[in-house]
């Protein structure tokens, strides 16, 4: 099933067409963006932002059929879950690794390099899973009252 | 200066809340409410021409601004994302239950 | 040392394995009951643990120490709020396994429960003003979800006010966080303790008067209150208990201790402030609840009433009325979850809150009625139950503080609340039965269990109150009476 013949779903070819164009670079900025947190500005809830809002940008111009079989509500919140656990995890690891919440137990790495900062790296994926997933599902949480509501 | 100027807005966002009938100018006043103070922490961190305080390879010994007042906003603002998601989820439900947007009209509750 | 952080660590953890669990219940039941179980365990092993470390002990998180890092503080005060807030919360989450059969969604409302327990036990642990602010945002916003958790229309409206009045109060605690570091340079509380010591200017006062009414919203002090009787009878019956029991303690009574006396340090202004709100609170808030005819709405009054006591001790700032405050405050967690349970108990059964309809419920739910009977008597401070051993110590020092006024008053007060216990149980429990609830039965077996277990801790803390006292009470006395040598205490050690 080819969404961009179905102009009955969503919103005009035009949307669609640039949507399509624009959409993996949106998310590939965001994954840019997780990444060279501990580098540039950024980090875990920017990323993640970036990256829930290109899903965003799918089910507004595709309709949320389209959207759900990317990513269903189901499986963003057990993302959601599943960042936040990382999270959690890491900081439980410094305390098997050196014996403190949250100690930083991976070697440091050299200043500016992509691989430095210890875990800080592995803690920004984890949020950006978490944030990307959670500003998704909370889009289409509301999504879903507004059809309710006509009913 | 400034700092009067965010005082001056949170008080704006508090007026709003306080006499607005429609809830969702409440949420609105809140809303300004919390942009004020994140104004406020910003202006907290800024010294006279300082400039970001990102370290890259060039830049060394450079005036940065202080850069803890902006990890607080930061925090701040996706706390304040979480609450005005659930404060519009529950504004919607409202709707739903009382067909009306209209705080004089919804009243069950007294006592 | 490591089991600090666990406190925050294992409810986080618990609450994102529950949204994974789905709609696994028993499953979720016994995730839920276990986490709080070895909280409330770990919380009374930190007892001789502290005594161990002379009363004070400093967890720096990832090993950045303070002022820089962000620092877990473990005293008196704390380890007295850890196991307050963890007991209750595992009886809750006991009687929750029952109670919540009705509602859909059983590991969602876990999951929210157990997100606003790490929140209370991350603001009664840390050291930071920040941090603070994160976790009481934490459990407040859980406890949003958890009021509007039965999507009535009632419950919307309830937690929309609530919503609205705590944002608020959240926008004015952050405000004066903001205003403190740009005061001092700091957020570690130690530290900026240290720094404003001594020092008297405007800012300094304006940034207290928004703690003072930031933190009165979230405790629902008087001319603050108006949420509490909308929000705590809305939520369902164990968070109704959860919320009066301990939230508005841990996020608005012990973060007034706590900076009032730790960080400001107190005054005569300060402490005629605390005393004059506690009186308002407990007087209007006892005549308030004499009128109610719904019997959650009534509890929610007189937890304004109690507070009022709590403050009150605490204005009196000398020994025996320090202690009272601390002691009502764990009396009043346990009695007020106690009544809330029965409350929900009630209307598990008989589906109706109102006071008139009920009648002569003891016949056919004998263990609600027995413990209701064990709660109403220890609130209204009728001895041997707890709830009159702090009363008394609270008018110990108030006469010893030579406030007779207040002293009288705090004693009319009392036999108000008498008043309105009375008539609670003549309504609901005593009296001729109708007929139409002949039928009903007791509720579920762990519901009874947990309401029973409370209401042995009722009469156990007012027959044990002098070890409880030395244990317990007295470290967190001692915190509050070394006032602002905490900063001291805290970078020092």
């Amino acid at each position: 099933m080819n969404p961009l013949k179905e102009p009955q779903r969503g919103m005009t070819v035009i949307v669609k067409t640039i949507a399509k164009f624009v959409v993996p670079p949106i998310i590939l900025f965001g994954i840019y963006i997780v990444l060279h947190g501990h580098l540039t500005p950024g980090g875990g809830f920017a990323g993640g932002v970036i990256v829930g809002s290109a899903f965003i940008l799918l089910t507004l111009a595709f309709g949320k059929e389209v959207a759900f079989q990317k990513l269903k509500r189901s499986t963003a919140s057990v993302l959601e879950s599943v960042g936040a656990l990382i999270f959690l995890s890491l900081a439980l690891l410094g305390i098997a690794a050196g014996g403190w919440f949250f100690l930083n137990f991976l070697p440091k790495g050299h200043p500016l390099r992509i691989l430095s900062a210890g875990f800080i790296p592995l803690a920004n994926i984890g949020i950006g899973i978490k944030v990307g997933a959670g500003i998704f599902a909370v889009f289409l949480t509301l999504i879903v009252f507004r059809v309710s509501a006509k009913k | 200066m400034l700092f009067f100027l965010s005082f001056v807005v949170f008080l704006i966002g508090l007026y709003c809340v306080a006499t607005r009938k429609n809830l969702l100018k409440i949420v609105m006043g809140i809303v300004i409410m919390e942009y004020a103070v994140n104004f406020f922490l910003i202006l907290l961190g800024y010294r006279m021409g300082g400039v970001a305080p990102i370290v890259t390879e060039g830049v060394k010994e450079a005036k940065f601004v202080d850069p803890l007042p902006q990890a607080m906003v930061l925090t701040s603002i996706v706390i304040s994302i979480a609450t005005l998601a659930f404060i519009v989820a529950i504004c919607i439900r409202i709707y739903q239950r009382y067909h009306t947007f209209d705080v004089t009209e919804i009243r069950r509750l007294k006592g | 040392m490591n089991i600090i952080p666990l406190f925050v660590a294992v409810p986080l953890g618990a609450a994102f394995i529950l949204v994974l669990m789905g709609k696994r219940e028993i499953a979720s039941d016994v995730i839920v009951n276990l986490a709080t179980l070895c909280l409330a365990i770990l919380s009374l092993v930190l007892i001789p643990f502290l005594k161990n470390n002379n009363g004070v002990f400093v967890y720096a998180m990832g090993m950045w120490f303070p002022p820089k890092g962000i620092n877990l503080v473990l005293d008196g005060l704390s380890l007295f709020m850890l196991i307050v807030v963890n007991t209750v919360a595992f009886f809750i989450s006991l009687y929750s396994i029952g109670y919540m059969k009705r509602f859909t969604a059983k590991s969602r409302f876990y999951s929210l429960f157990m997100l606003m327990l790490a929140g209370m036990n991350g603001v009664v642990l840390t050291g930071d003003f920040f941090n603070l602010f994160v976790f009481l945002e934490i459990a407040s916003i859980a406890s949003y979800a958890l009021v509007a958790f039965g999507v009535e229309a009632e419950e919307l409206e309830a937690a929309f006010k609530y919503m609205v009045m705590s944002s608020i109060a959240s926008v004015l605690i952050l405000f004066s966080v903001g205003l403190l570091y740009g005061l001092t340079g700091s957020l570690n509380m130690a530290d900026v303790a240290g720094i404003i010591q001594g020092e008297n200017n405007l800012l300094l006062s304006f940034s207290l008067i928004l703690f003072l009414v930031g933190f009165g919203l979230k405790a629902a002090i008087i001319p603050f209150h108006a949420w509490l009787p909308d929000a705590h009878p809305s939520a369902p019956a164990p968070i109704s208990a959860m919320l009066s029991g301990v939230l508005i303690k841990a996020l608005g009574v012990y973060t007034i201790i706590r900076i009032f006396f730790n960080v400001y340090g107190m005054t005569t202004q300060l402490s005629w402030t605390l005393m004059i709100l506690g009186v308002i609170s407990m007087i209007s808030g006892g005549l308030l609840a004499i009128r109610q005819e719904d019997f959650k709405r009534l509890l929610a009054y007189s937890s304004i009433s109690q507070i009022g006591y709590i403050l009150v001790g605490l204005g009196c700032g000398n020994y025996w009325g320090l202690i009272g405050a601390l002691f009502h405050l764990l009396n009043h967690a346990t009695f007020k979850s106690l009544l809330f349970l029965n409350s929900g108990a009630v209307e598990y059964s008989t589906g109706t809150r109102k006071l008139e309809e009920m009648g002569g419920l003891s016949k056919v739910m004998p263990v609600t009625g027995a413990t209701s009977t064990i709660g109403s008597l220890s609130i209204s401070g009728i001895p041997p139950f707890n709830g009159f051993w702090s009363k008394l110590f609270i008018i110990f020092g108030l006469v010893q503080a030579g406030h007779f006024i207040i002293t009288a008053l705090t004693v009319l007060v009392s036999v108000l609340t008498l008043a309105y216990y009375l008539k609670v149980q003549r309504f609901a429990f005593f009296g001729r039965l109708r007929e139409k609830w002949a039928q009903i039965k007791e509720v579920p077996k762990v519901m009874c269990v947990s309401m029973i277990v409370l209401a042995i801790i009722c009469i156990g803390t007012g027959i044990l109150f002098y070890p409880l006292m030395k244990t317990i009470l007295e470290p967190a006395v001692a915190v509050l009476q070394e006032g602002t040598k905490y900063s001291i205490l805290i970078l020092g050690g």
